[in-house]
């Protein structure tokens, strides 16, 4: 049973059409799971979360929530999705309190009713509850937006960049909830741009100018990287950049962190950088193997694309 | 219907805890209804005169007495010589120009007939217009004075004259404010309903809200009556607020019903309120409907008779004013206020107004959409 059908949805913006925010995507998820939508700013993972959740229509294709139409059944759709929007969208005047209140009862249900699914989240922020929406923390807000996106306890939950701007303790916390949240069985799509969240997905999808690179589990999306990787680093970063990348055997190179992530053609084409990093021992040259991160596929990926 | 409590709910407790719009609703229409009517008065008075009198008679000097004594005149300048009245033009130290010249007594006497010059500075043209009409009329009067005393006038006068005497129906005493007030009141609806409404509307929009809004299955209609709904009340809490000031502090008492003046008001402010919706829906910021409620507010006023009389534009105008919904409103006030109308009196205003707010507020339902 897929809780969320896509096929061949292509979005275009503009008089003439020439801006392709989505280029013909199709993809599943299955009910209960959590699907994370990768990709860098103007991916149009938010157009894509729009059609979903009924605010937007395609150009063409079609696409199911829950087994129903997003255009013809967008009212029963409207019943049982939650939405959390990237910019944080509450009634700034209202209260903790009142904003949960006002959107349990759009929905015709009660806090009481639903409490048990928001209780983890909303103990945190409850203490504030007489507080004004507007006058919370990031992460308070966060929490807050999250609870008033469940408290109508939703089969499918929309997450647009819920962790973009938000600090790394807290990130972590907020993909904790959503952990516990799908212990519940509630279906979640989240999009980030940050590739470390990929890892804590059950199947991700890259995606990269309106355009899916690759939909696997992230191991699979790692397993199939298929090429030797390898860090160096040096005390002349820039300079040992472009030497690398002249090397023989190198497909590509690239910064990452601390270190410069070296991608070879095949097994055999160790030797020549090994050779090359040997040389430059006075510079402090280290070389280790590493294995691929979901960055490393993007980046791969991406390259293979162009 | 609970869901339209509850929206009702959120939206009133917003407005309460927004003190700016608190303090418009209720200290704009007093403030403006307490200062307004006394400055927009069409009298002229402190006209300044600047004599140049080049006669210096006795007859020159009654004139000018006159002239200043009537209340409407203020002397700014009185000299011989006219290049030096001409500066005082030119600084704006006189608005009128009144010359008396050499030999005005003599030739009055002698032949009967004796020459003034006017001038007026006509940058602003109704200040040049009424002086110079009340200095010619004093003139006159002058005239008749001065004849009055050569003439022995015979026991039946052989010349016909026609005496006017006139009666100001609805409006004895002339009061400018007793039709001023209630126009004012009829623009202070009219900003609470549009602007109001379509701020408020479009707020949403720029904080994200209204997105969060249609992803729920709130209906259309719903949210519309939700945002309808406070800013009608209020529009009504604005009118009582001004009516009670207007018996205050002008002493209006409406000759007709206040039952038909809230009749009307209660129509009038749905149609500016489907006007504010209306806005709401194409304007993507506030700037914007900021910006259109201005421009639509500057048309109304001037094309709605609250300062010039409808009756007197040019037959295109005419036809503007009558897809103005202030026009209607104006002349209704002032109908009901000082000519005591009823409802069956203003039954045409009333079913016009019935299709403004019909068609304003079914245009916005329609342009208005959960989903782009």
């Amino acid at each position: 049973m897929n809780a969320v059908v896509v096929e061949n949805i292509i979005k275009t913006y503009g008089k003439k059409k020439e801006v392709q925010a989505l280029d013909d995507i199709s993809f599943e998820v299955n009910k209960g799971e959590l699907f994370g939508l990768i990709g860098p700013d103007g991916a149009g993972k938010t157009s894509l979360f729009r059609i979903l959740t009924t605010l937007l229509l395609a150009d063409s294709g079609t696409a199911k929530v829950d087994s129903l139409d997003v255009v013809k059944d967008f009212k029963a759709i409207r019943k049982r999705v939650g939405y959390m929007p990237g910019r944080f969208s509450l009634y700034q005047d209202l209260s903790v309190e009142e904003n949960l209140e006002f959107f349990a009862t759009i929905f015709n249900t009660s806090i009481d009713e639903n409490y048990d699914l928001i209780k983890d989240i909303y103990v945190q922020i409850e203490p504030f509850r007489k507080r004004k929406a507007g006058k919370l923390s990031g992460g308070m807000k966060q929490k807050l937006a999250l609870s008033c996106a469940l408290i109508h306890r939703p089969s499918v939950l929309f997450l647009d960049e819920p962790t973009t701007g938000v600090d790394a303790v807290s990130r972590k916390e907020f993909w904790e909830m959503l952990k516990g949240l799908k212990q519940q069985g509630i279906t979640m799509l989240v999009s980030t741009p940050y590739m470390d969240e990929a890892a804590l997905c059950d199947k991700v999808a890259l995606i990269q100018k309106g355009k899916i690179l690759s939909i696997d589990t992230p191991v699979g999306i790692t397993e199939k990287f298929g090429r030797p990787l390898m860090a160096v680093r040096s005390s002349r970063m820039l300079q040992l950049l472009q030497q690398v990348k002249e090397l023989p055997g190198v497909q590509d190179a690239y910064p990452f962190g601390e270190y410069h992530h070296v991608v070879l053609k095949e097994d055999d084409a160790v030797a020549p950088l090994l050779d090359f990093i040997r040389t430059r021992k006075d510079e402090g040259a280290e070389i280790t193997v590493v294995t691929p991160d979901i960055e490393d596929c993007f980046i791969a990926l991406m390259k293979t694309d162009t | 219907m609970r869901t339209l409590r509850f929206l009702l709910q959120k939206e009133f407790r917003q407005i309460f805890r927004d003190p700016s719009i608190l303090r418009i609703i209720l200290i704009m229409p007093v403030i403006q209804l307490l200062i307004l009517p006394w400055a927009a008065d069409y009298e002229m008075k402190n006209i300044k005169l600047a004599v140049v009198n080049q006669d210096g008679s006795e007859y020159a000097r009654q004139l000018v007495n006159k002239i200043t004594s009537s209340g409407y005149f203020e002397l700014t300048a009185y000299t011989a010589s006219y290049d030096e009245v001409l500066r005082e033009v030119e600084k704006d130290n006189a608005d009128v120009v009144l010359q008396i010249p050499v030999q005005f007594e003599k030739k009055l006497v002698k032949e009967d007939e004796a020459a003034l010059f006017m001038a007026v500075n006509a940058i602003n043209g109704v200040k040049a217009g009424i002086g110079s009409a009340y200095l010619r009329s004093i003139i006159q009067d002058y005239n008749r004075e001065v004849r009055l005393e050569w003439i022995q006038m015979p026991r039946f006068s052989t010349e016909t004259q026609v005496a006017i005497t006139s009666s100001n129906w609805f409006n004895p005493l002339m009061n400018y404010k007793y039709f001023m007030v209630p126009g004012i009141l009829v623009i202070l609806l009219t900003m609470v309903g549009t602007n109001l409404a379509a701020i408020n509307i479009v707020k949403e929009k720029e904080i994200g809200t209204i997105e969060q809004i249609n992803v729920t299955p709130v209906k259309k209609y719903h949210f519309i009556l939700g945002k309808l709904i406070p800013f009608w009340i209020l529009g009504l809490l604005v009118l009582t607020i001004g009516l009670i000031i207007s018996r205050l502090f002008y002493g209006i008492l409406p000759a007709g019903s206040f039952l038909t003046i809230y009749v009307f008001a209660a129509v009038y402010l749905l149609a500016v309120l489907g006007l504010g919706l209306l806005l709401s829906t194409y304007s993507t910021n506030q700037q914007q409907a900021m910006l259109l409620s201005f421009f639509l507010m500057m048309i109304f006023i001037l094309l709605g008779g609250l300062y010039t009389s409808i009756d007197s534009m040019p037959e295109w105008a005419k036809w503007i004013t009558r897809f103005n919904p202030v026009s209607y409103f104006i002349e209704v006030m002032r109908m009901v206020i000082l000519k005591g109308s009823t409802l069956a009196d203003i039954k045409s205003h009333l079913l016009i107004m019935s299709g403004f707010a019909i068609g304003f507020n079914a245009w916005a339902v329609i342009s208005y959409r959960k989903r782009s």
